[in-house]
């Protein structure tokens, strides 16, 4: 870009520009040749390898069985329940169930784990933006929260572990305060380092985000709605119902769905957390690289492209939600 | 229309235990390293170790570049985006949105697949790692640098400035150094923090790539054998993070904190 042929020719304003069209098409495009090179490098030639091998054998030869190897040993059984009724009744109940393999049941608790915190930290954020911004608290609170909250998204990764390992581990210092209230939580079938716990940690970074995001939504809600749905006789829920709610559901929603992809993402949190102890779609990947763990090289990158497409499919709701919630909001 | 309070008032105290408890659970058990006295021997034994040193450095190093290269990288081409090619535009925010849909675990999976091996072999040395990771850090950095970066660009008439320096004679270099950066000065800083505070205790990128030599693996570490210096470090990197995000709202004049979303989790 700071090349000297560019700056010479560059001289002139940009309705004056040089006389052939082709000159000045290529001086144009001269100016973005180090973001694409960047981009080719660091992003799509890395992805294109792991999509070219996510396709191939170990001997390089095309095939599909890396991805049929996602669903090896997926099964349904029959499982008979003995359910017994008081009064020595007891009947058999033959129920389905899915058996799946390591790699199904990573994706499957790496999407639940991403779904519950999506939905509770999304409600939580809401709530939390709704208090502040219209629930007639001081100012001081609000930016104190919004202050936090910023602090809070971006706290993430081995120091968060370590900060709720403090707090919820076996002896943290809330288990440890439940216990003297007379509730022992890991006896209750709590443990931080299963789903709930992760699913706790997550919070501490999902819902913050959706404090900073909601917030100016709900600052864009216009007096005047509200007003004019007063005036013509609507109740405090009508207004709700049929005016705010519509306008603020694209990105409640919108914003969820980013609370999904960014807890379905997480490696660190989750490593330094259960030290690579929980089946997670991050962590089986992480496990990959350093040596296989699947036994099968393949299937590695066959994951890896899995969670792309998870998250390529996240992002085409949202950026349809953006836009919509775009339309009366900013 | 009167207002009761009430429930905002408890969800913001069901907010603040949930902000402050594994706060005040950290501090509280990162000075319990001596029985039965308040101590601070954790901090200081994680201050007089040379490794927290040599690796905090070298983390505060690769996020120095990684500033200076997406800053470099970033400017110019938005710049050049809204002057004269508007029209790809659409693709350029598409490539600094690739973060969201790849994930940073996949990220160093295919950085590593792609030159560990022949004809790179770039992971056999460590300027080779290093480059590797800043690399990644600043495809990481894309989504809020490029935004925040071309939200600041289109505060100002970037076209008539343009026009104004060159008519006074000014070429490319001198347009984008002198004209350009300065205007965007709040914008970059607040970028910057934002990096500093995230890439300096990144683990993802950094355990795979160059190991113990940075301080998020050096935590990770330290964390499976010393429970009170692993508090310490915790609050240590939570001071960092709220140092950069206070000085970002230094800076922005009380614009509310920024996130990355899909970052370094």
């Amino acid at each position: 870009m700071s090349s000297s042929p560019l700056s010479v020719e560059g001289r002139d304003a940009p309705e004056a520009r040089p006389v052939s069209p082709w000159r000045g098409l290529a001086t144009n495009w001269l100016g973005v040749v180090p973001f694409f090179a960047f981009a080719v490098l660091f992003i799509f030639y890395p992805s294109i390898i792991l999509l070219v091998r996510g396709f191939q054998n170990d001997d390089g030869v095309p095939t599909l069985a890396n991805f049929a190897a996602m669903f090896n040993g997926l099964a349904i059984t029959y499982v008979p329940n003995i359910i017994s009724l008081p009064g020595g009744l007891s009947f058999t109940l033959t129920l389905p169930n899915l058996a799946l393999n390591t790699v199904l049941s990573a994706y499957w608790i790496s999407i639940r784990i991403s779904l519950a915190t999506a939905i509770g930290g999304g409600l939580f954020g809401f709530l939390l933006a709704y208090a502040v911004i219209l629930g007639g608290l001081p100012r001081w609170v609000r930016s104190v929260l919004m202050t936090f909250s910023g602090v809070a998204s971006n706290f993430a990764g081995v120091p968060l572990a370590f900060a709720f390992i403090a707090t919820m581990g076996r002896v943290g210092f809330v288990t440890i305060l439940l216990k003297s209230l007379g509730l022992d939580i890991y006896n209750a079938g709590f443990s931080l380092y299963n789903f709930w716990g992760l699913s706790f940690t997550y919070m501490y970074f999902q819902f913050p985000l959706m404090v900073l995001i909601m917030s100016p939504a709900l600052e864009g809600l216009k007096r005047e709605w509200r007003e004019a749905a007063e005036n013509l006789g609507a109740s405090s829920f009508q207004y709700w119902r049929y005016v705010a709610l519509p306008i603020l559901l694209p990105s409640v929603l919108g914003t969820m769905v980013l609370l999904f992809g960014n807890a379905f993402g997480a490696y660190a949190t989750a490593e330094a957390l259960t030290g690579g102890q929980i089946n997670l779609v991050t962590i089986l990947i992480g496990a990959q690289i350093q040596g296989d763990a699947l036994h099968n090289p393949g299937l590695g990158y066959a994951l890896a492209l899995g969670m792309i497409v998870v998250m390529g499919l996240v992002m085409i709701p949202y950026q349809f939600l953006r836009r919509v919630s775009e339309r009366w909001l900013r | 229309m009167k207002r009761n309070t009430w429930w905002s008032w408890f969800w913001i105290l069901l907010g603040a235990i949930y902000l402050f408890a594994p706060l005040y659970a950290t501090i509280a058990f990162s000075l319990k390293a001596e029985k039965d006295i308040v101590s601070s021997l954790a901090y200081r034994q994680v201050l007089q170790d040379p490794d927290f040193w040599h690796t905090f450095l070298f983390s505060i190093e690769m996020a120095v570049l990684t500033i200076i290269v997406s800053i470099l990288l970033v400017v110019p081409t938005a710049y050049w985006v809204r002057l004269r090619l508007p029209q790809i535009r659409p693709l350029v925010e598409l490539i600094t949105l690739m973060p969201f849909v790849i994930p940073a675990i996949v990220l160093v999976f295919g950085l590593i697949r792609a030159y560990s091996g022949a004809p790179f072999h770039i992971t056999n040395f460590s300027a080779g790692t290093n480059a590797l990771l800043v690399g990644g850090y600043v495809v990481l950095a894309l989504p809020y640098m490029y935004r925040a970066v071309d939200t600041g660009l289109s505060a100002i008439d970037v076209r008539t400035l343009t026009e104004a320096a060159q008519s006074l004679g000014a070429g490319w270099r001198t347009i984008i150094a002198q004209v350009i950066f300065p205007n965007l000065r709040v914008a970059l800083l607040s970028g910057a923090f934002l990096t500093l505070a995230t890439v300096i205790g990144e683990f993802t990128l950094a355990s795979f790539l160059v190991g113990l030599n940075a301080f998020g693996p050096y935590m990770s570490q330290l964390g499976q054998n010393h429970a009170y210096e692993s508090a310490a470090l915790a609050i240590i990197s939570f001071a960092l993070t709220w140092g950069s995000l206070g000085l970002i709202q230094l800076f922005s004049r009380g614009v509310p904190g920024q996130a990355v979303v899909g970052g370094p989790r």
